[in-house]
């Protein structure tokens, strides 16, 4: 690809804009990082400085962790995106080969109801899955907070697509071999998915550690409660008095991402663009 | 990534694997089909289908939570939903929310992608940078903004009083509310915008600016407006509409920075539909309020899934 070279001025003022831009867009991340690491004093007395004269970051950070049981928040956030995104797996990918590799009858409907589904937007459905969650007795549960997305019709969708970019011929040949059809599913069609099951796991994993309108229904109690919510709780808690803390607590959930998001930039773009259909 | 091309969907009919195509053949096909697609299918009815349903009639009948009697009681809810000043705020403010977010997240980003893509040095470094917020935890970061927009010790305000300029108590006057709010909206969906402009400017072919220049397209601003946004259309579009549900369905920031306040002022739909459902257990008034927020999103949906089709390009 040819990009017209611009003369050394313009290039400047380029570098010069774009550096503009991105500090205002880091300012809450550097603000919140600076806030952690500075003792209350400093905090009130307002100043511009971005490292502290006292470093308190080991206060703040250990208030943080014991405080609010920060910690069980964000293992409870691995282990519920973890859950979702297995099972999400589990239920959409055999569905979406059957959607691209299968021929029977129902199936355009079937894939009628995936894109309608792909239509809905979740916030509108908790009503009803809440009462439904009630009905079954698995409020303020784990199960509470994983149910309405065991299955997803983006998954469905976006497998369905990958799959049938596959040949035909892979299928076949799986079959001569005595696979059963669940193990193409599971030993052909998922390995060489990869790429989109990747995507889709971010997609998944990202939205889910940051959501907070479920969880702020589903679930009461504090030792179930994933990332977001149980920020909000700690930010409740110290009425907002305690900066130092808070922004300690507020770092720490936002690190995990942005650092995977750091290591591998491309899918991160690739999986969260992708998901722009939903 | 090409996203017009991705609605681009094949027609073909799937492959017909048996080898002789009997009635034995395709009935233990269908069989097998069905039996991979049926968990699929009955958690998709179970948790999508019944619960839409469930809420059209919730919305249509005097049902309480916990209540066991019902009545169909015809659009009264919906009658007391938009005659309730609340909810026409939320309203109000939700469609001006959008109507801030949605330009500003185009244009910035826009913009942003253009200065990214008119230089080589440093792109993944910028296009990280602006990107970062698009995936952060919102809740987290609605924190960190309000130590920002602090009346006394929030950067904001130091900088504009440096400045020697006013400063305002950003969350609490309901003059200033919403705007800070789309501020933070489009801070976060920028980087959104941008990766897909960078995406469909990737794709232009260079040929074109050629071809701009012999016809005396000669400056860089006669180019973008002669090849470069015309080539974007589908793409601006896919944008609008993206963006436009991300700023409708906005919440987090509602409810960890403002509630909805001061009196109604940062009010939207979603934390109005959260609170009347959940905390006011007015079962009812919510659903109503879910019913007209689905007829928008899927409004919205069903104007980008016709565009994407017809695949337009302005002029």
């Amino acid at each position: 690809m040819t990009t017209r070279t611009f003369p050394a001025p313009t290039a400047i003022l380029r570098h010069a804009v774009l550096l503009v831009t991105a500090a205002l867009i880091l300012a809450p991340f550097v603000w919140m990082v600076s806030l952690s690491i500075k003792p209350p004093g400093e905090i009130f007395r307002a100043s511009f400085s971005f490292w502290p004269e006292q470093f308190y970051g080991i206060e703040n950070y250990s208030k943080a962790l014991t405080e609010a049981p920060l910690l069980r928040y964000m293992l409870n956030g691995v282990m519920i995106c973890a859950c979702i995104l297995a099972l999400q797996i589990a239920v959409c990918a055999p569905a979406a080969y059957a959607l691209a590799k299968l021929e029977f009858l129902g199936r355009d409907l079937l894939f009628a109801l995936v894109l309608i589904a792909l239509l809905l937007p979740h916030e509108v459905l908790a009503l009803p899955l809440f009462i439904l969650g009630y009905k079954i007795g698995i409020l303020n549960t784990y199960a509470a907070l994983i149910f309405p997305y065991v299955v997803s019709p983006f998954g469905i969708f976006l497998f369905r697509q990958f799959f049938k970019t596959i040949p035909d011929d892979v299928v076949h040949a799986a079959r001569l071999d005595g696979y059963s059809e669940l193990g193409i599913v599971w030993k052909i069609m998922i390995p060489m998915a990869l790429p989109a099951i990747i995507a889709f796991g971010i997609f998944s994993v990202v939205s889910h550690w940051n959501s907070l309108f479920w969880p702020l229904i589903a679930v009461r109690d504090q030792n179930l409660m994933p990332p977001p919510l149980g920020i909000m709780a700690f930010k409740n808690e110290e009425a907002g008095n305690e900066y130092g803390p808070l922004l300690a607590a507020s770092t720490l959930v936002v690190a995990p991402l942005v650092a995977a998001f750091l290591l591998a930039q491309r899918w991160f773009v690739e999986g969260l663009t992708g998901g722009a259909v939903k | 990534m090409s996203l017009p091309n991705r609605k681009r969907e094949t027609r073909q009919r799937g492959v017909s694997p048996a080898p002789a195509s009997s009635r034995a053949a395709g009935l233990s096909e269908m069989i097998t089909a069905w039996t991979l697609a049926g968990p699929a299918l009955a958690l998709l009815i179970m948790l999508f289908f019944l619960p839409v349903l469930a809420v059209f009639v919730i919305a249509l009948t005097d049902w309480q939570f916990g209540a066991s009697t019902l009545s169909f009681v015809g659009t009264a809810n919906f009658e007391e939903v938009f005659a309730d000043r609340g909810f026409r705020a939320s309203l109000f403010n939700t469609v001006a929310y959008v109507a801030i977010v949605v330009p500003g997240t185009i244009i910035l980003g826009l913009a942003v992608a253009l200065l990214i893509e008119s230089g080589k040095s440093f792109r993944a470094f910028y296009r990280a940078i602006h990107f970062l917020p698009y995936m952060a935890t919102l809740t987290a970061m609605a924190i960190a903004w309000e130590a920002l927009l602090h009346p006394t010790i929030g950067l904001v305000n130091q900088t504009l009083a440096g400045l020697g300029l006013p400063t305002a108590n950003w969350l609490r006057d309901e003059n200033t509310v919403l705007p800070v709010l789309a501020a933070i909206g489009i801070w976060q969906n920028l980087g959104f915008a941008m990766v897909l402009f960078l995406a469909g400017l990737k794709s232009i072919p260079q040929d074109l600016y050629h071809a701009a220049e012999v016809d005396g397209a000669d400056l860089w601003l006669d180019r973008l407006r002669t090849v470069t946004l015309p080539m974007l259309g589908p793409v601006f579009m896919f944008v609008f509409i993206v963006v436009a549900l991300k700023a409708f369905e906005t919440f987090d920031t509602v409810q960890v920075l403002t509630q909805g306040g001061p009196g109604h002022a940062s009010e939207m739909l979603l934390f109005t539909l959260y609170r009347e459902s959940f905390q006011y257990l007015r079962t009812g008034y919510g659903a109503s309020v879910a019913v007209v927020f689905l007829i928008i999103v899927v409004a919205l949906t069903l104007i980008q899934a016709r565009v994407m089709d017809k695949k337009v390009h302005y002029q």
